[in-house]
């Protein structure tokens, strides 16, 4: 006799602790902001204006020329990111795996360290570095007879944020390496060995048969790498300030957000005007990440042994 | 093991609680001052707390400054969250105006102090109609330029007093090489305006004349009297620094303080910070911002630039006005004009200053008509931010990624999309 299936109350109860604490501090102030951009200040408090933010934020020339210079930086922050950090991360992962690598342990750590540096020393260092008064870089550069290619990196409009992108990669390489590198390791062994039977080694190996099985991993650190570099902020604002000079050649969205919403100097902060910017990158990040998921994720094939 | 643990944990409470309880009893309230001036954090503690809580007993305070470029985005969070300290340091015009519109700063007319100081003083920290007054007037600043007299002794040369003087001057450091000519970089880009274009400036657009036509819309940005002093910033590219546009403002500074540089576009200010930095190794000697022709007029900014006002909120007002009232006093005035030389008091009781590089500075006063920073007030109430623009235009003027022409169209333009007078 089939009788009616007990309430399974347990699963409430052990959901409910995640569901309370992330509601009460991820989604709650998630539509705070939402919320908050849909209003402006008036002569009597705030007062609701719809969506007139995003107009301005979008119709307003000034509005929408920071945005889109913002949002541009921001992508090719990202797309240096692409194009370095994740090959540059895959290389030296697959180096690492090599069983005929000594000394492997060390270089693991020596590259992983300045992940876990704060991006307050970060940006100092480098600024330190690349200074044109009391830096090393010109005197080392000088050493080995190539002073003419040193130029003010940080100061000038052209290089200032590629500079930047590039100090980024350098902080945190180790982290795709970190992944790769287990990605690799869980490879079994009789697929390789079935490979190398067939007669495919080296280089081939690398890409007919280690690169498809790691993909899914880069998949990854490539959604992780998105949702980091657009919502960026800490090292440009740490090197360049508010103002992300020169020119707001290196002005990501982060930056943009924080001098809108908290002021700078004399402008005022405007927080209805800020939300309207922090909700324009949650949209972007989440289409971002929607594409990735439906667009990619889903093709991937996995394997399984 | 356990019993030596549980007798210094015993020791060390009992131990905390006397010291708690003692210190109850000496201070009933103690006050916070909320400030962007890190740098005196030494000579609040050392010099004038103590000589406050001396003569009041039962008040404590506490100097707690953040960050200059956070100041103001902190400080608008802490008062909305209802975490700020009693006394807040006010910058001038519309951001502590702001803060005052929307009761976040009590209102100071009453207190007996305001009568020691001048109209002028306080106008920076008055509704627009002067008839609240909400912040104490703590000091101003003058800008103008500091030189290595000892370097100038050796080459020479002798300070500037016209603009053709001062470009003859910079060619001969440039021709003698062993000094580079001016301290100044564009990345840190308000040095370039605050020490560049303010400093300059008030002598082509005439000072308080020129900024209250720019305020009533008699004149534009884009007018000779604010366009000439971009040509000049863009002249002085060639005198910097390799790599300027890459140099900081402490950068500047260590430069002329390690006597690298001959010339640095100052502010007051940086008296107090040099003073024992060069220790001794050279003099320095501080001339004004150079006038057009020989027996112009001088025009120096003398900005009025801090005060200190009361949160609204406090629940310890009573001993904050007392603190306030003392800091309106004379006595307060001598005591922190000497403790930070270059910082002006805007006590109408004379002040002693023992400092003679600040004697100079100050003395500027007597044969020069004084300005504040134009963009200050009024102008800097929207969006865009005449002050911020500013900042932005004089660094692309100084590194020549920006015509001054340009500059000052696009100023304009932006003050004119939100000021009615300029429309």
């Amino acid at each position: 006799m089939a009788g009616r299936r007990a309430v399974r109350w347990h699963i409430g109860v052990f959901l409910a602790p995640a569901v309370l604490v992330y509601t009460a501090i991820m989604i709650v102030p998630l539509l705070g902001t939402l919320n908050l951009s849909l209003f402006a200040r008036g002569e009597e408090g705030r007062v609701f204006v719809g969506l007139a933010n995003f107009a301005t934020l979008f119709g307003d020339p000034r509005w929408s020329g920071a945005f889109w210079n913002a949002l541009g930086n921001n992508a090719w922050f990202f797309l240096i990111h692409m194009l370095v950090q994740n090959p540059v991360g895959v290389a030296l992962a697959a180096l690492l795996s090599s069983p005929r690598l000594r000394m492997a342990a060390f270089y693991r750590t020596a590259i992983f360290i300045p992940t876990i540096l704060s991006f307050v020393i970060v940006g100092f260092v480098w600024k330190l570095i690349l200074s044109p008064i009391w830096g090393i870089a010109p005197g080392m550069l000088d050493g080995i007879g190539l002073r003419s290619l040193f130029a003010p990196w940080l100061g000038r409009e052209e290089y200032a944020l590629t500079t930047l992108a590039l100090i980024s990669v350098w902080q945190f390489v180790g982290i795709p390496m970190m992944l790769i590198y287990a990605a690799l390791l869980s490879i079994p062994d009789e697929v390789i060995e079935a490979a190398e039977i067939d007669g495919i080694t080296g280089w081939s190996q690398f890409r007919k048969i280690k690169l498809p099985l790691i993909l899914p991993a880069i998949g990854i650190i490539s959604i992780l790498t998105f949702v980091g570099n657009f919502n960026a902020f800490d090292l440009l604002y740490v090197s360049q300030g508010a103002l992300a000079g020169p020119d707001f050649s290196t002005d990501i969205l982060g930056t943009f957000l924080y001098r809108t919403f908290f002021g700078f100097q004399l402008q005022l902060g405007d927080p209805h005007m800020g939300a309207a910017i922090a909700t324009a990158m949650f949209g972007i990040i989440l289409l971002g990440v929607c594409v990735y998921l439906f667009g990619i994720q889903r093709r991937l094939r996995r394997y399984q042994f | 093991m356990t019993r030596t643990l549980r007798l210094a944990l015993l020791a060390s409470t009992v131990l905390a609680g006397a010291s708690l309880g003692s210190a109850a009893a000496a201070q009933d309230v103690t006050l916070t001052i909320e400030s962007w001036r890190n740098d005196d954090l030494q000579i609040w503690q050392d010099t004038i707390i103590p000589a406050f809580e001396a003569a009041n007993p039962g008040i404590g305070v506490v100097f707690a400054p953040t960050a200059p470029a956070e100041y103001n985005a902190i400080l608008n969070s802490k008062l909305d969250a209802g975490s700020a300290g009693d006394l807040i340091t006010c910058r001038p015009f519309d951001a502590s105006l702001e803060l005052f519109t929307s009761d976040k700063l009590a209102d100071l007319t009453d207190l007996a102090a305001m009568e020691n100081f001048s109209d002028v003083a306080k106008s920076a920290w008055q509704t627009d109609d002067g008839a609240a007054t909400f912040c104490v007037p703590l000091a101003s600043v003058i800008h103008g330029f500091m030189y290595n007299r000892t370097a100038f002794d050796e080459l020479g040369l002798e300070p500037p007093a016209t603009m053709d003087e001062f470009y003859t001057l910079l060619d001969a450091i440039q021709e003698d090489g062993t000094y580079i000519p001016m301290a100044m970089g564009s990345a840190d880009q308000w040095e370039a305006a605050t020490m560049g274009y303010q400093n300059i400036g008030p002598t082509f657009w005439k000072g308080e004349e020129g900024r209250r036509a720019l305020i009533a819309g008699e004149q534009s940005l884009t007018d000779e009297g604010w366009v000439e002093p971009f040509r000049h910033l863009a002249r002085w590219g060639a005198y910097l620094g390799e790599g300027f546009e890459a140099q900081t403002y402490p950068d500047s500074q260590n430069l002329f303080t390690l006597g690298r540089a001959a010339i640095y576009p100052a502010g007051s200010w940086e008296i107090g910070v040099f003073t024992p930095q060069i220790d001794g190794a050279f003099e320095m000697g501080a001339f004004p911002p150079p006038v057009l022709a020989e027996g112009d007029t001088c025009y120096i900014s003398d900005h009025t630039d801090i005060a200190l006002g009361l949160n609204a909120a406090s629940p310890n007002a009573d001993a904050a006005r007392t603190f306030l009232e003392w800091v309106g006093s004379a006595e307060f005035a001598t005591l922190y004009a000497n403790a930070l030389p270059g910082f002006f008091s805007l006590n109408s009781a004379p002040v002693e200053m023992e400092d003679p590089l600040a004697q100079e500075f100050v003395g500027w006063r007597e044969t020069c008509e004084p300005t504040i920073r134009s963009t200050y007030q009024i102008l800097s109430r929207g969006t865009p931010n005449l002050e911020n623009e500013t900042w932005n235009a004089s660094a692309n003027v100084l590194a020549g990624t920006e015509t001054p022409e340009d500059a000052a169209a696009r100023l304009q333009e932006g003050l004119a999309s939100w000021y009615e007078p300029q429309q």
